[in-house]
């Protein structure tokens, strides 16, 4: 009996709600309860983005995620915002190429990944979502799942089918990412 | 031999409008086309509110009583809910089309709805008691212009044909009236014509028909038909503002 | 059961109109529910049916009279000041005895107010909205799933009973995803003999009108409509009891604020205060049986919402205000936090009752 709330969040056009929305698509597949809350405001575009997730074994009761068990901050607004509401024990998930401070909080585990980085040098510069996304499964133990391929041709539309392949190939890069 | 009868259409109840009001008049017109056309039985005509907010009782079609200044709106669901079997008519006041309901009248005509629209222009709320409409004429006195329509106060009167026949839309816009037995004759013609469009697919018609509001006005029936020549169609010229299709074809 | 697909509250609600037969969506762009339109603009012309963006909300809401006059099956969708400008239409609805379908997505108010969730529009959704004496029926989903089947549900109510169905959702329902099954049974529609459809020459014309000059007449429609009201409110109904059988602390909450209420609750029940939850579905008729009946234990109820407090005025009237009835609120966009909830419940579960 477990409940895992993860809170994305970073600018708009990192594709903060994607990574969630994969997230919760592979909850879905491994057969949990599972949630997807957006922040949702005025600007299209640039603004700062969030989302909740909640992935459990128990039905989901509030969607929305004010104390994470995971964060995943993809710039420093979202890093400074959010860094002291995880609970203790819990982990962060941040892009080193865009926020240069660590975590002072000794109860929780930051993982500290070049993101933005790693994905401008391997030629997919807008997939620094899921080499994060990737670092978490493989921090989880769960990045060689089935479900991780099952939920990426769910988000990914048939239309941007020649999108999965270097999205996995993102999100490998993640996982094996010794920082 | 029958010379004269009461058009199938128009239900056999006693109306309600005053004496002398055109109303009746405009009423048998369109009555006489659904007839002609043969159309009654997937006729919807949609009455307004003002002074024809009964109209529901008068023709023998199916009909829906509309919210004030909506009817374009409430016809523009009944063509689209089956646009090939449904033959819609709106048939609303000044009050109702040209104020309150403006918006509602300019975007039907703007989507060119494939609808039938009779507009009744006779320069003042009748239902009420005489209060100024948006196409009351200058100087009109009403119950609420006591001193005659104050231009610098209150603004103009709406054009609604001149003004409609701007926009790309509306397939065919004219401007009849009814005060003689010549002018009763072309109104209908307009209005079988604005109906014909719907039947041929061709999109929003709307005819506007100078009437008369003796009670209201303050004049007998005679001289409120007078008064329409006199100072109703200077301000308001009759004819044609819009005909596509006629356009077309003399390319 | 079919695959669970993720969706956002709004598309389930699309999906499932389409679903129930709806071929006909009429709105006007408002956050927090222009999926909604965004859907059915998509989904409509590829199956014959009609997407119209109205120049209004007035418009669109009287493009749906239109429509239902004629007998289908036909919605609208807003949120909290679009709902304020198709009160009018509303009313004449009820007037006319049509049935349709409405959604308010809410968002906080008055005025422009903000686009974050909201439950402030709890009056105006139970109490008509618009002027006259007349009902909607209002169903307050808390999930993605029930936006679907509560969808399909107001449409068969409404058809039923000749009346508006509203789906009172707010901004976190419309926008959240999760899991949703749609393999959802549709009854047929009823017969509507009353439509708009073309005499045919076979039968007398119908009227759809809602005015009725003479009092005699209109107050036998009125009582006509509250005979079948009355008859709504003894037997659609519908809530959600959570940890009820023991309670002594009972929470009042709809929508999102159940939701939240069933974290504080598990929470309370750890430290062990006995505190379970109404959840009221049908939010007029509002369900008072179950508050009724949860006096038997109860001591104290707490209305969670996400408004000044309206709700807590049926919560009340449900228990002709036996027991002390509370107020746990955030307004203006905000939502209260499991925290808040759970304070509020120690705070009942320390008085016993005696405020």
């Amino acid at each position: 009996m477990s409940t895992t709330q993860l809170l994305f969040s970073g600018f708009g056009g990192q594709g903060i709600l994607f990574a969630g929305k994969f997230m919760a698509y592979k909850g879905l597949i491994d057969n949990k309860q599972v949630s997807w809350l957006p922040s949702y405001g005025p600007e299209m575009r640039g603004g700062t983005a969030s989302c909740s997730v909640i992935i459990s074994d128990t039905p989901v009761g509030s969607p929305i995620v004010s104390k994470p068990d995971i964060l995943i901050a993809m710039n420093l607004p979202s890093f400074d915002r959010y860094e002291s509401a995880v609970l203790p024990g819990g982990m962060i998930f941040s892009d080193s190429t865009l926020i240069e401070r660590e975590t002072d909080r000794k109860d929780i585990t930051e993982y500290r990944i070049p993101a933005t980085q790693l994905a401008s040098d391997n030629g997919f510069p807008t997939l620094a979502n899921m080499i994060i996304v990737g670092k978490i499964l493989s921090v989880m133990d769960d990045f060689g799942a089935e479900s991780v391929d099952a939920a990426l041709k769910k988000v990914i539309s048939a239309k941007h089918a020649d999108m999965l392949e270097v999205n996995l190939k993102a999100m490998k890069l993640g996982a094996e990412y010794k920082g | 031999m029958v010379v004269f009868d009461k058009p199938h259409a128009l239900a056999d109840v006693p109306m309600h409008y005053c004496p002398g009001c055109t109303h009746g008049i405009v009423h048998r017109l369109v009555a006489e086309v659904i007839d002609e056309l043969g159309i009654e039985g997937k006729t919807i005509g949609i009455a307004p509110v003002g002074c024809s907010v009964m109209a529901y009782d008068y023709f023998n079609c199916d009909m829906i009583e509309a919210a004030h200044g909506r009817a374009p709106a409430v016809a523009t669901g009944v063509k689209r809910s089956d646009p090939e079997n449904h033959i819609v008519f709106t048939y609303q006041g000044d009050g109702d089309l040209a104020s309150i309901g403006m918006a509602e009248t300019v975007h039907a005509a703007a989507r060119n709805e494939n609808i039938t629209v009779i507009f009744i222009n006779n320069a003042i709320y009748g239902m009420t008691g005489g209060q100024m409409a948006p196409t009351s004429l200058p100087g009109q006195v009403t119950q609420t212009s006591p001193y005659g329509r104050d231009v610098s106060l209150c603004g103009y009167p709406i054009r609604v044909c001149e003004m409609l026949s701007q926009l790309e839309g509306p397939e065919y816009l004219e401007r009849v009236t009814v005060n003689s037995v010549k002018a009763v004759k072309n109104a209908k013609k307009a209005i079988k014509k604005a109906f014909m469009n719907q039947v041929e697919g061709k999109g929003f018609s709307l005819v506007e028909v100078l009437s008369s509001c003796p009670t209201n006005w303050g004049l007998t029936p005679q001289k409120a038909l007078k008064w329409i020549d006199e100072k109703m169609i200077p301000y308001y010229p009759l004819g044609v503002y819009k005909d596509r299709s006629a356009k077309e074809e003399t390319k | 059961m079919s695959e669970k697909v993720l969706m956002k509250g709004n598309e389930a609600i699309a999906e499932a109109a389409i679903l129930a037969g709806c071929r006909h969506y009429f709105g006007y762009p408002i956050t927090p529910q222009t999926e909604i339109a965004a859907y059915m603009a998509k989904k409509m012309p590829k199956i014959g049916g009609t997407f119209l963006q109205a120049e209004s909300e007035i418009a669109a809401i009287n493009m749906v009279y239109g429509v239902s006059s004629t007998g289908k099956r036909v919605m609208t969708s807003s949120s909290s000041p679009g709902i304020s400008l198709k009160s009018e239409g509303l009313s004449y609805l009820a007037g006319a005895d049509l049935p349709a379908l409405v959604v308010n997505v809410q968002r906080g108010g008055p005025g422009l107010g903000g686009i974050q969730p909201s439950q402030s529009d709890y009056f105006q959704a139970t109490r008509g909205s618009g002027h006259g004496d007349y009902h909607m029926i209002v169903l307050a989903p808390a999930s993605v799933q029930e936006m679907a089947e509560l969808t399909v549900k107001g449409f068969e109510l409404a058809d039923k009973y000749r009346m508006t169905t509203m789906i009172l959702a707010d901004g976190t329902m419309g926008q959240m995803m999760e899991p949703v099954a749609l393999d959802i049974e549709v009854k047929p529609m009823p017969e509507k003999p009353w439509a708009v459809t073309g005499t045919k020459m076979s039968r007398p014309h119908n009227i759809i009108n809602s005015l009725f000059l003479s009092p005699d007449k209109l107050e036998q429609m009125n009582f006509e409509r509250y005979e079948r009201y009355a008859a709504i409110e003894k037997n659609e109904a519908l809530y959600e009891e959570y940890m009820m059988e023991d309670a002594e602390i009972c929470i009042a909450a709809f929508g999102i604020a159940a939701r939240v209420s069933k974290n504080a609750i598990n929470e309370a029940r750890k430290e062990g205060i006995k505190v379970g939850l109404i959840r009221p579905i049908t939010l007029w008729p509002f369900p008072k049986a179950p508050f009724e009946n949860a006096l038997k234990t109860v001591k104290e109820f707490i209305s969670v919402e996400l408004s000044m407090g309206q709700m807590i005025e049926d919560v009340r009237l449900s228990i002709d205000c036996r027991v002390p009835v509370t107020l746990c609120n955030r307004v203006g966009g905000m939502i209260p936090s499991p925290e808040q909830v759970l304070d509020a419940i120690r705070n009942a579960a320390k008085n016993g009752g005696n405020r």
